[in-house]
């Protein structure tokens, strides 16, 4: 398989293999006749990309100042044009979504470039079963985010699920002995939030204090950190397998000549090689994290006090449920903006490379 | 102790207690892994009257098929729906992404890579942020709440990824291939009806897969383009089976194994393909 993968270096560019070289002779040629036929051939693509991606999405930004928050469309704007977005950013639950979606963010990018990596480099040693263990790892990929949620969500029941393998385990009879009670996590219908940090962060940065919205760990979104982390593990992995074979075996040798112990040859030479595809994977799931829906929407939905609530939610809900297009249309031009920050640069970058 | 050249002669034979360590570690996540399916599939196979909480670690006591019937009686029309919609859209948006491919690969014009970069970056944006105008034009020219719609809306918005997809294979094949083809006094359409198309039958199918997986596997199009349950997809069916006031939790699982069969199938038999489209297109949801 790692050749199959080689054949697309990602961690490169996702444009790799663009060949600047075309014989100058053919080139005039070419000019000459005009290239009419290709323009002809992706002309009907082209307007289907400028309309259903580009207009409409100017068409979202205008209904986001507008006054369209019912069923009858009214596309007159409002005073000040921005009061939608002021508005939203003022709710608590907007806040919320923005502590959740960043929270969320950090963990499963965490964790699910951290087991990526590791199961990368444990599959590396090329031991017995490789190929099998490296399909399972990469299987729930293949499934889709409501298959994920719906299975998680009954894993991640308080009644049942892994709290009763907490009590299998041993641990709740251990806790009974020091007379404390039994480990018994609500989940994804626990609205407490782990680790607040309000107070701390407020002494450091005084507008801090007037968020209404309790910022640190939602419990009820670690269920969903772990669902995710549970798909996509799978995929860092094959991008790090992929990665992994373009190292030069030379390299890791040398290292080891030097003296580098396995540790070292490790965090000194592999690790740094894989840079370029971890940075990938930032980006990559980084981006697939801030548009998520359909895993929240499956698995608790807003969850209890907005403790799972996220802006793809969210904008579903104004829009769909509310039916309020105009701040549904803002949290959407959010999201657009905050994908926008972590693409963009991504292919500016690839393609000034190409050139 | 390690031999410079371990790695090249053992035949994965665990022989350091830092191989043992790492097999170890490696079985450890393979049961954190299965774990989810493990309880898909024994509680999907469980009467109801067997599903119970404290129970459910458990594997069935009998073996008569469970949550299956019910689930296959209650998703069947929506499975139907779903492969209505992905087979027609997955060959439609694999064509397109043919030529616009091969166009973007192999008869560059003035401002093709600009344009290129502005087909690609359509692949990223939160489809929530196109979603309201993308309805309201549906429901005027009244392909809204239909297979159709889905099938129109999915091949428009595949038409990045199979576009990156083809380009970078059709990248891979020698001009010179073209330019031999044109001397001999082909067109270039001939060239593409003649020569590239039949060289990219590695590129439809990883193209194929990949968009496949990505239809059947789509949500938010099906739950904001089809409010009417007989023409739903298969995602939101069984969302909507999950989400019942009273849980059948048998039912509810085994509706998520038959909902996970498709995709699963062409990731067992094709998984090859499966990895390069993947990584190739690298994106998801």
């Amino acid at each position: 398989m790692s050749s199959e993968q080689s054949k697309y270096p990602i961690g490169r560019s996702l444009f790799e293999g663009v060949s600047s070289e075309s014989l100058p002779k053919t080139k005039s040629r070419r000019q000459n006749r005009g290239p009419l036929l290709p323009v002809f051939l992706v002309t009907p693509s082209a307007i289907a990309i400028i309309v259903f991606i580009y207009a409409f999405i100017l068409f979202t930004l205008w209904t986001s100042v507008s006054r369209w928050n019912s069923p009858v469309m009214n596309l007159s704007l409002r005073d000040p044009a921005w009061i939608t977005y002021s508005q939203m950013f003022g709710a608590v639950r907007w806040q919320c979504d923005l502590r959740n979606l960043g929270v969320f963010t950090v963990i499963f990018l965490v964790v699910a470039i951290g087991v990526g990596l590791l199961l990368a480099l444990l599959l590396d040693r090329k031991l017995v079963a490789s190929g099998f263990f490296r399909n399972v790892f990469l299987f729930p990929y293949a499934l889709s985010f409501i298959v994920t949620g719906v299975a998680w969500r009954w894993i991640f029941n308080p009644e049942a699920g892994v709290n009763l393998l907490f009590s299998a385990c041993g641990i709740n009879k251990l806790l009974a002995l020091f007379g404390a009670p039994p480990l018994k996590p609500g989940w994804i219908t626990d609205p407490s939030i782990l680790f607040p940090v309000n107070d701390i962060l407020g002494k450091v940065f005084p507008p801090v204090n007037d968020l209404s919205v309790q910022l640190g760990i939602p419990v009820a979104l670690i269920p969903v950190v772990i669902a995710a982390s549970w798909q996509l593990s799978g995929f860092a992995m094959a991008m790090y397998i992929a990665g992994l074979a373009v190292v030069p075996d030379e390299l890791r040798e040398a290292a080891r000549i030097d003296g580098a112990s396995e540790w070292q040859v490790y965090t000194r030479v592999i690790i740094p090689q894989l840079t370029p595809v971890t940075i990938s994977l930032v980006i990559i799931l980084g981006h697939i994290s801030l548009k998520i829906f359909d895993l929240v929407f499956a698995m608790t939905g807003a969850g209890p006090g907005f403790a799972t609530d996220v802006p793809g939610v969210f904008v579903f809900e104004q829009t769909f449920k509310a039916i309020r297009y105009n701040t549904g249309a803002a949290a959407s031009i959010v999201m657009l903006v905050l994908v926008a920050i972590v693409i963009v640069p991504y292919l500016w970058r690839t393609a000034r490379r190409t050139k | 102790m390690k031999a410079p050249f371990a790695g090249s002669l053992r035949l994965g034979i665990p022989r350091s207690i830092g191989d043992w360590a790492a097999l170890g570690a490696l079985c450890f996540f393979l049961g954190v892994f299965v774990m989810p399916l493990y309880l898909m599939a024994v509680t999907g196979l469980k009467e109801g009257t067997n599903v119970s909480l404290s129970s459910m670690w458990n594997l069935p006591q009998s073996l008569t098929g469970g949550g299956f019937s019910e689930a296959w009686k209650r998703l069947s029309p929506s499975m139907v729906n779903s492969l209505l919609m992905t087979i027609p859209a997955t060959i439609i948006s694999s064509v397109l992404g043919a030529v616009n491919g091969y166009v973007f690969s192999k008869c560059k014009f003035k401002g093709s890579n600009v344009l290129f970069i502005v087909f690609v970056f359509g692949m990223f944006i939160p489809y929530q942020s196109i979603i309201i105008p993308l309805v309201k034009f549906l429901q005027t020219i009244n392909l809204y709440g239909s297979v159709l719609g889905l099938i129109v809306v999915h091949v428009i918005y595949g038409i990045p990824i199979t576009a990156l997809l083809f380009r970078n294979f059709f990248d891979t094949l020698p001009n010179e291939l073209i330019e031999a083809a044109k001397i001999d006094g082909a067109t270039l359409m001939n060239v593409l009806l003649r020569i590239m198309l039949p060289l990219a039958r590695p590129a439809f199918i990883v193209a194929g897969i990949y968009q496949f997986t990505n239809i059947w596997n789509d949500f938010l199009f099906g739950v904001t383009i089809v409010p009417n349950p007989k023409a739903q997809p298969i995602t939101v069916a069984l969302n909507n089976l999950s989400g019942s006031f009273s849980v059948d939790w048998n039912v509810v699982m085994a509706g998520a194994v038959v909902a996970a069969i498709p995709t699963a199938l062409i990731y067992i038999f094709l998984g090859k393909f499966f990895v390069r489209g993947m990584l190739a297109g690298s994106v998801k949801g």
